[in-house]
């Protein structure tokens, strides 16, 4: 974790930001084990999950993790995405739960027809409050980080969720220090974000400086995109609908955040190694969220999905 | 700027700077008026934490006249915070320099976010108060001060704010200095700095003001930057609560948790409490090998020589640096729900790695937060801060909070809404030795009940009372007795009767008094949360007023059940009236809460009119809610 300190020395005793970050992130996971009876870790396959897994694996580094893994798969994902997934997830031996909301894909809900925010609440939102509830869950850790979105920045680490997942901003449980307040009625649920207090920067930091692998979309590559209201858009696979006259074309791009691919922006980039990355996302002009789609419907929307139940 | 440059340039010798940062946080405090808001915009936008698609998304909305951006537009978070203009809850804020990672707890000013002020500060290094340049000194400066204080923040940051429209007059700063210093000399910060400032036009934030060549000191930012983080920590005294207990497999038992405070090495020997147990540390494991030393706020794992039983909860210390330990200890609380404190209500309370109930004996002071005086008070309310006197149910280990907030910092929770209800700090010990319980023989306490009245009321929906009917033989007492407790039942209320002549009673007097033990059935009745109908004649004031005595007079119901002569003697089946019996009399009540007959033959009636009066009485919640 940190080189041997001497304590004789003063000036060693002091950790730097990151492994400030890390001790708190470790500190939070083993308290949600410690006190709750069946927690989850919902894995997201991007970057941010990434991190919170190696944190887990911390953790708990002599055993396996002490929960499953949980993904929503709303059978957009990116190919690449689902191959990372499988692939490390069999190779560190997690125990993974795949779930799809299948009512949705019966009924054909996707992200053309239906429009971004429609489809989230059912693939994303209603998926997830399904699976939480099958699995009889009380405690869920999330990869959020509350410098993503303006009403993140006022979510607790421990994120009380009545019996329908629903999070009500005015109403939240005072938290002060690291004293965690797990109490809950059967049914209620906690929502734990261990990386509240990270930033982009140091995600990108922490995966640099820990070789924490991470899907190969992050890093540029050509790959076949249509431009759509400034935004280029991935066809990774037959099901895209193209307009009239739409032509994919290979463009060198990456992705700064992932989801699904019909609704996550790619930039165009050459940066092809961790600190490319980095050096590209310091000299960029816009947040990472602004790649997403799906915060743009409404004002405050994030607010008005996490009330309903999204992460 | 250059670390534009060095980005541009060196990314690898960036990434190497950026990866020995340190952590600084701190807490701002102030409303929308003091510029609060416009500050911290002003730092994230002057240390490039503010991406343009924000900027831009701020512009669009900025409101406000004469104002091209809104900073405090950055921060306020939720769609009510923005459509009243106010901030509600605290956020947090990110934003680093190539020395420091920075966070921001963001808290409202107003007097009723005490709570969120105390939240935001008792994580913080530094707390940021303003003022504004043309006020000067405010009450609430001096509130917001304490507040820091009490939550053991060791640096106190003031910045005298809209120093623009005060001319930049280095007199108004001397003067304000001068006034608040006095006050927060007081308060026991381990430093206390003054920067005049103006969030709006960015002087000595981020940026040297060219208005103010008089001041010589830091900008905020180069304060910030500078300020001591790591030696606030206690490094001094090692307690680590045990967190979790990491057993894999047969062969490995390690036990993990974040040390609270304090140093810790390979071979150290280690007290476990409570047991008192003596061992030794064999390792300090972590996922990237094993340490030879480890210290505070770091997340190990350490394994020990001997195999010891121990659990979450429990605490290792080096056996000559011991901390207190008892049932009872002072604390200054916070008090953060709209539920005031409840003396006779057991709360959980977590402490370090462990969850206790506990009572609050006693309320000793709060302290007005206007006058900042204390007062005598036997309460706590929401946002209310006072002295109290804590009894747990098992020992704490614990220390003084001043010393070491890791272990002198709780928070209470309250076991029926499951809320966090109030925040702990713990005095030293030492200012009352004589409630340590470690310096006492153990006594036995006797055991006694842990749900408190309010509690039961809670949960049942009603108060537990007495109702009791009076009146003369057969004038209808049991059957509005059991046509009051239908009522209530099918209101889902609970309610019992006790009636005399049920057949199953023993004890019964022939002139209608009651049993010499009523008095104790119907408190225990009371006590549970019951609403007990009594149905015994009790012609006696005395017999009565033993009842109102016992059960208590705030829970006492008086019901005169007054039917005509005529009507009883038609409802007479013992032959009370009949020939041969003398005519039954009463001490008839002089103040009943309530008389009613079954003159009209409808003993549901009566009932109704009950349970009107119970409502009444604030024994049952609404007439609308049955």
């Amino acid at each position: 974790m940190l080189a041997p300190a001497d304590p004789q020395k003063a000036v060693d005793l002091r950790l730097t930001h990151l492994r400030q970050l890390e001790a708190e992130s470790i500190h939070i996971l083993r308290e949600v084990v410690a006190e709750f009876e069946r927690p989850v870790m919902l894995y997201s396959i991007g970057k941010d999950s990434s991190v919170m897994v190696h944190l887990a694996k911390k953790a708990f580094h002599r055993g396996k993790l002490p929960f499953p893994l949980l993904h929503i798969d709303t059978t957009w994902k990116f190919k690449a995405m689902i191959e990372f997934r499988d692939k490390f997830c069999r190779e560190n031996g997690f125990d993974l739960r795949v779930h799809t909301n299948k009512q949705g894909v019966e009924e054909g809900i996707n992200p053309f027809d239906h429009g971004a925010s429609k489809y989230t609440t059912v693939m994303k939102t209603h998926a997830l409050l399904q699976a939480l509830h099958e699995g009889g869950y009380d405690a869920a850790f999330g990869g959020a980080r509350r410098d993503e979105e303006r009403s993140r920045a006022k979510e607790r680490i421990y994120s009380f969720r009545d019996r329908y997942g629903q999070w009500d901003p005015k109403n939240q449980r005072p938290e002060l220090w690291n004293v965690y307040n797990a109490k809950i009625n059967k049914g209620e649920s906690i929502r734990a974000f261990p990386l509240s207090n990270w930033t982009e920067l140091d995600i990108w930091l922490y995966i640099y400086l820990e070789s924490i692998p991470i899907v190969p979309l992050y890093f540029a590559a050509k790959r076949p995109v249509v431009e759509r209201e400034g935004t280029l858009v991935m066809v990774d696979d037959e099901r895209m609908r193209l307009n009239p006259g739409e032509k994919p074309h290979d463009e060198l791009v990456r992705f700064r955040t992932l989801g699904c691919y019909p609704l996550t922006g790619a930039i165009p980039s050459s940066a092809t190694t961790l600190p490319e990355i980095i050096r590209e996302m310091l000299l960029t002009k816009y947040s990472e969220r602004q790649g997403r789609l799906i915060d743009h419907d409404e004002e405050a929307s994030m607010e008005t999905k996490k009330r309903e139940g999204y992460f | 700027m250059q670390e534009t440059e060095l980005i541009r340039k060196d990314i690898l010798a960036y990434l190497e700077q950026h990866q020995q940062k340190e952590l600084l946080r701190f807490v701002t405090v102030g409303s929308v008026d003091d510029g609060k808001s416009t500050l911290i915009g002003r730092l994230l936008h002057d240390t490039h934490g503010v991406y343009e698609d924000q900027l831009k998304a701020v512009k669009r909305a900025s409101t406000r006249a004469g104002m091209e951006i809104d900073f405090s537009l950055f921060t306020d978070g939720l769609k009510a915070e923005r459509e009243q203009g106010i901030t509600i809850d605290v956020a947090y804020r990110y934003f680093s320099t190539a020395k420091r990672k920075f966070i921001i707890a963001d808290t409202p000013g107003h007097v009723q976010y005490t709570r969120n002020m105390a939240t935001g500060a008792s994580t913080a290094n530094v707390a940021i108060i303003l003022i504004d340049a043309r006020l000067g000194v405010l009450q609430q400066s001096r509130r917001h001060a304490y507040i820091g204080s009490l939550l053991g923040i060791p640096h106190l940051t003031v910045c005298i704010n809209k120093m623009d429209l005060e001319g930049y007059s280095e007199a108004v700063f001397n003067k304000i200095k001068a006034h608040f210093s006095e006050f927060v000399g007081q308060l026991g910060f381990k430093a206390v700095t003054f920067i005049p400032v103006s969030a709006l036009a960015g002087d000595n934030v981020v940026h040297r003001s060219t208005g103010m060549p008089w001041y010589t000191g830091p900008t905020l930012l180069e304060h910030l930057e500078s300020v001591p983080a790591a030696e606030d920590i206690n490094l001094s005294d090692f307690r680590f609560p045990v967190q979790y207990v990491m057993r894999p497999d047969l062969d490995y038992r390690g036990f993990s948790g974040t040390i609270a405070s304090g140093v810790v090495k390979k071979n150290d020997v280690i007290s476990v409490l409570p047991s008192g147990k003596t061992t030794r540390i064999v390792a300090i494991d972590t996922q990237s090998g094993e340490l030879e030393a480890a210290h505070a706020p770091m997340s190990v794992t350490l394994r020990l020589a001997e195999e010891i039983d121990i659990s979450r909860g429990d605490m290792l210390v080096h056996p000559d640096n011991l901390p207190a330990s008892g049932r009872r200890f002072d604390a200054m609380l916070v008090w953060m729900s709209e539920r005031p404190l409840d003396r006779q209500k057991s709360y959980l309370l977590k402490h370090t790695t462990q969850r206790v109930r506990a009572e609050v004996e006693q309320v000793a002071f709060t302290t007005n937060l206007e006058t900042l005086k204390q007062e005598p008070a036997t309460r706590l309310e929401l946002n209310d801060i006072g002295r109290v006197t804590i009894a747990c149910h098992r020992p704490l280990f614990y220390d003084a909070y001043r010393g070491n907030r890791g272990t002198g910092a709780f928070i209470l929770i309250d076991s029926l809404t499951n809320n966090t209800v109030a925040a702990g700090m713990i005095l030293s010990g030492d200012a009352a030795p004589e409630t340590r319980d470690s310096q006492r023989p153990p006594a036995l306490e006797r055991a006694h009940s842990q749900v408190s009245h309010d509690e039961r009321a809670e949960r049942l929906g009603q108060k537990g009372c007495t109702v009791w009917l009076t009146g003369l033989p057969a004038s209808g007492k049991t059957a509005i007795a059991y046509a009051l407790e239908r009522r209530l039942f099918d209101s889902k209320r609970l309610a019992m009767v006790v009636d005399p002549d049920d057949g199953l009673s023993t004890g019964v007097q022939p002139d209608g008094s009651s049993p010499w033990q009523t008095p104790e059935l119907a408190r225990r009745a009371t006590d549970a949360g019951l609403i007990c109908v009594f149905a015994y004649a009790s012609p006696l004031r005395a017999d009565r007023d033993a009842i109102r005595d016992t059960v208590g007079n705030e829970r006492f119901v008086e019901v005169h059940v007054d039917t005509k002569l005529a009507v009883r003697k038609q409802r007479a089946v013992r032959g009370d009236y009949g020939p041969g019996h003398a005519q039954p009399s009463e001490e008839a009540p002089s103040t009943p809460d309530i008389v009613v007959s079954l003159d009209d033959g409808d003993p549901e009636l009566a009932a109704h009119a009950i349970v009107q009066v119970l409502v009444k009485r604030g024994l049952l919640p609404s007439l609308y809610s049955l």
